[in-house]
């Protein structure tokens, strides 16, 4: 009966290897695809190829005829049906009614048009190329800037200077800062739209129970309990006869927070056929029709000393949107905002934003989401500032990093940065790679016409979303633990993760506070019929709010235990370690196992207390939390090819405590290969009439094996007061620290030519184009 | 219109009728029961669907099922023993090789045909052996790791 083993040491901080592993490398593991519903149906989405056209007429009849199909819906079907929803709020803004399936007209490339039903997904795709449909094409737009132009394509004929809204905030006095100034850099900047590009594509089966009428969603999502508030106020349906899993979920990186219309359209077919249907992205579609990220165009003002004393910082931000607003697109050049002075003491800021409608797909929160952007700003700015002044780029930076006795630090922008030592991360990288050597052999080299670039990013994100009120989707995280009447372990989590490995994280933290073997806990997340209600895994928000949520329902737990050990023991108080109760007097003790036996066989209760061993955990946050870092980038340039190979990639990240080494080095991996492809290779290009032109893997260049540098990661670690962990969140460092340092670094390898800033990717094309000139962008 | 084929997988004989349009790879994930092997991208570049064909590795979203007829297939579901893991499995494992796991199964593929054909591999060797295999999550660093340790394992054995 009592089967729980002790545990002979403590495993956070340890390199435990990942315990949803086995399924996964066996090929055993189950994602969306892989699910199979007797009698399920297949969907195939009939998409507009025009980025802007009327719709003259659908005709479904010719498909219909064909074997197998089980039914057509078109735009009419779903005319009254409540739009694709966003939760994000600001003042003024306007928010088109985004029908599941287009209704007189189509606004993006993919746009919905109608959703063919067959017996398989051959059939389906077969008569979706049967469904006819006649358009007129319209003036589009795919620049934000020409958008905002007067006399453009209107987006939305309703809205003819696409503007969705127009945003600003101000801290200090910035007229004043640009007064006393010595020195006003100014630059545009732009960061280029992405695509997330998951490697599972989205997809959904959805199952309506006709009898019980409720409903099971399986969908490839990081937030399912949020998917399933949506879906029920969408459908009317209860939202306790709601079921949403997410099943094994192959990565996501922000484009699987949304609620797309596909989950809403799937919804309606299975109850409309009685049938459960599932659609499956392909990865065109997964091109055209899942958030992209970024596409930002920036306009920097920096007004500081002669000295290097920077003062103020205004921005304004004009953010492609796309044709819609998905879930919290609005809301995320708003984070671009609150990050806008980096890590520096700036007194005076000011922002504007203005909210771009484009013929593209949306944009929305892609791996950290407005915080790369501002990233790239300020760290760009800097090194601007820093040629203007003729100082050293690190000695800038160190000159206006607050002081770690200066925490918390409160921002221009609203915030309190929680807890900090920002020279030190910059220090040890300039240390790792011998800045000083470098230099010296930076300018050795430009007599002979080698061009090697030293640049450097000092990062600070926002992190662990959040507290509530500045969360759209609440901000808290929930925790369930339960202790077995055999007194192993299950614990449930409100975060949904997919591929952060918090099924092995959580179990450490969980381990080491109950003093039980790993092996003996299981972490569940996913699914809303079994898990109590949570937010979800993004935002590096995971082990920061879900992880301390599981540590406060430990606490709790704890509390319990130790009243049936001192009852069971016959003591007025005993202590909990190693996976046994003591009493400290007797030296008697029972064990873990012992006590989950007498919990739950209940012959003797402690005093008020009831029989189980279950406790649950909702933890508000009471602020942010706020990693850091430097990455210091060493490239050389090819003069004749305009190739830039990466000599060294130093990454010292500072993301609090560590739960998991192994975990956290493969976070910063991922994050940096991210971030290295928006700085070299990745863009979303759409040419004028809307036409996305990497629609593809093939033209859409994501990092690959060959092309990656190894990249030398290591930590400072300045314990989070936000959390009884001390962790900060590491899920968007590497992204967020990157792209600056890269582009820096090539600047640098080319500012003795004159080239002051450039703008991503730099492919090879761009630098040698610049090298030939002679510097001339 | 069907067509009759046979095939060997995983050291299992199977027959069956199938359109001759159909690609292998849904042959194997839907009709087989082996979801191993994943769809990434469909245009043969992420490697997702890689399996073994007569001990080749090949991209199973760019053949019909029919191709495969007479010939024997590996998926990652029949790498793993009575004994145990196969080497590539373990060393992913242990070096944290994956993390969401969807490239995994086609990444493991690809790097048995590359450790068959090149036992003791240099890190540009591995990169460049691995550049048809797409992983979004771990920017490959474990994955070299990964590898790197299967070959030495792999080579303890053989001696």
């Amino acid at each position: 009966m009592a089967t729980t083993t002790v545990k002979p040491e403590t495993l956070v901080g340890k390199k435990v290897r990942r315990r949803e592993d086995p399924r996964l490398i066996t090929g055993t593991a189950t994602y969306l695809d892989d699910i199979k519903l007797p009698g399920m149906y297949h969907a195939c989405v009939v998409r507009s190829p025009y980025g802007a056209a009327r719709i003259k007429s659908v005709n479904i009849k010719p498909a219909l005829e064909l074997p197998g199909v089980a039914a057509i819906f078109t735009g009419d079907d779903v005319k009254d049906l409540p739009s694709v929803p966003c939760v994000a709020q600001l003042p003024g803004l306007r928010m088109p009614h985004h029908h599941m399936l287009a209704q007189d007209r189509v606004y993006f490339v993919g746009h919905p048009i109608a959703v063919v039903v067959a017996r398989d997904r051959y059939l389906a795709a077969d008569a979706a190329d049967a469904v006819e449909v006649e358009y007129e094409e319209l003036p589009a737009v795919a620049d934000p800037e020409k958008a905002l132009a007067p006399g453009s394509p209107a987006v939305h004929p309703q809205w003819p200077d696409n503007t969705a809204f127009t945003f600003h905030q101000e801290g200090g006095h910035i007229e004043e800062a640009f007064r006393e100034a010595d020195v006003i850099v100014k630059q545009r900047i732009t960061s280029q739209r992405l695509i997330p590009m998951a490697m599972e594509t989205r997809g959904v089966v959805a199952d309506w129970h006709a009898a019980e009428k409720s409903l099971t969603l399986y969908s490839s999502s990081q937030a399912p309990h949020l998917l399933r508030s949506l879906l029920a106020g969408i459908f009317g349906i209860p939202e306790n006869r709601l079921r949403v899993v997410a099943p094994e979920v192959g990565g996501g990186f922000g484009s699987k927070i949304d609620i797309y219309a596909e989950d809403m359209l799937m919804t309606f077919v299975t109850q409309r056929l009685n049938k459960p249907v599932k659609w499956v992205e392909s990865r065109r579609e997964n091109f055209l029709g899942t958030i992209h990220g970024r596409g930002h165009v920036d306009y920097y003002e920096l007004a500081a000393k002669r000295d290097g004393t920077m003062l103020g910082l205004k921005l304004k931000i004009i953010q492609d949107l796309g044709a819609y607003l998905q879930l919290l697109t609005p809301a995320i050049p708003t984070l671009s905002v609150l990050m806008m002075p980096g890590l520096y003491k700036f007194k005076h800021i000011s922002a504007d934003v203005i909210g771009a409608f484009t013929n593209c797909f949306p944009t929305d929160a892609y791996r950290g989401a407005g915080r790369p952007e501002a990233t790239h700003g300020i760290e760009r700015m800097v090194d601007i500032l820093a040629a203007e002044l003729k100082m050293d780029p690190a000695e800038l930076r160190l000159k206006n990093f607050p002081a770690p006795e200066e925490f918390p630090f409160p921002t221009a922008t609203g915030l309190a940065y929680d807890s900090g030592n920002y020279a030190l991360p910059l220090k040890t990288a300039l240390a790792e790679v011998e800045y000083d050597k470098l230099r010296e052999e930076q300018k050795q080299g430009r007599q002979t016409g080698k061009l090697l670039g030293i640049g450097m990013s000092a990062y600070g994100e926002i992190c662990a979303f959040g507290p509530s009120p500045a969360t759209p989707t609440g901000g808290w995280e929930s925790a369930t633990v339960k202790i077995e009447p055999s007194g192993k372990v299950t614990i449930l989590t409100g975060a949904s993760p997919h591929g952060q490995g918090e099924e092995t994280t959580f179990a450490q933290i969980a381990a080491d506070e109950l003093g039980v073997n790993i092996d003996d806990i299981v972490v569940y997340h996913g699914d809303t019929q079994l898990v109590q209600y949570g937010i979800g895994t993004f935002g590096s928000r995971g082990t920061a709010i879900g992880g301390a949520a599981l540590y406060y329902a430990l606490q709790e737990l704890k509390e319990k235990i130790k009243k049936f050990g001192a009852t069971l023991l016959e003591a007025n108080q005993v202590s909990l370690s190693g996976g046994a109760c003591i009493d400290e007097k007797s030296g008697k003790s029972v064990s873990f196992a012992e006590i989950a036996a007498a919990a739950y066989r209940a012959l003797k209760l402690p005093p008020n207390t009831q029989p189980g061993l279950v406790a649950t955990h909702f933890w508000e946050p009471p602020n942010f939390t706020f990693p850091f870092g430097a990455h210091v980038v060493i490239t050389e340039v090819d003069r004749e090819t305009g190739e830039i190979a990466i000599r060294r990639y130093v990454a010292v990240d500072d993301c609090g405590k560590i739960i998991n080494p192994l975990l956290v080095a493969g976070q910063v991996h991922g994050g940096v290969a991210q971030g290295l492809g928006q700085a070299l290779w990745e863009q979303a290009v759409y040419d004028d009439n809307g036409q996305l032109l990497t629609g593809e893997l093939t033209d859409y260049a994501v990092p690959r094996a060959h092309m990656m540098p190894w990249i030398e990661a290591s930590h400072t670690v300045t314990p989070s007061p936000v959390n009884p962990l001390g962790v900060k969140g590491v899920g968007e460092a590497g992204t967020i620290g990157c792209s600056p340092a890269v582009v820096n670094s090539v600047v640098d390898a080319l500012s003795h030519l004159g080239v002051r800033h450039l703008d991503m990717p730099l492919t090879p094309e761009k630098i040698w184009r610049i090298v030939q000139a002679g510097g001339q962008a | 219109m069907q067509r009759k084929f046979s095939l060997t997988i995983n050291g299992k004989p199977y027959a069956d009728e199938v359109e001759p349009r159909l690609l292998l790879i849904h042959y194997l994930r839907e009709v087989a029961g082996l979801t191993g092997p994943h769809i990434g991208c469909e245009t043969s570049t992420c490697g997702a669907c890689t399996v073994m064909l007569d001990g080749k590795a090949v991209k199973s979203c760019t053949l019909f099922a029919v191709q495969a007829d007479g010939r024997d297939v590996l998926t990652i579901e029949g790498l793993a023993t009575d004994v145990g893991l196969d080497p590539l499995q373990e060393a992913f494992w242990n070096e944290h090789g994956l993390q969401c796991g969807f490239c995994t199964p086609g990444m493991i593929m690809t790097a048995r045909q590359l450790l068959e054909d090149n036992p003791s591999p240099t890190d540009d060797e591995i990169r460049k052996g691995l550049e048809g295999n797409v992983c979004r999550c771990t920017g490959y660093q474990h994955i070299l790791n990964a590898v790197k340790a299967a070959a030495i394992q792999m080579e303890k054995r053989g001696a």
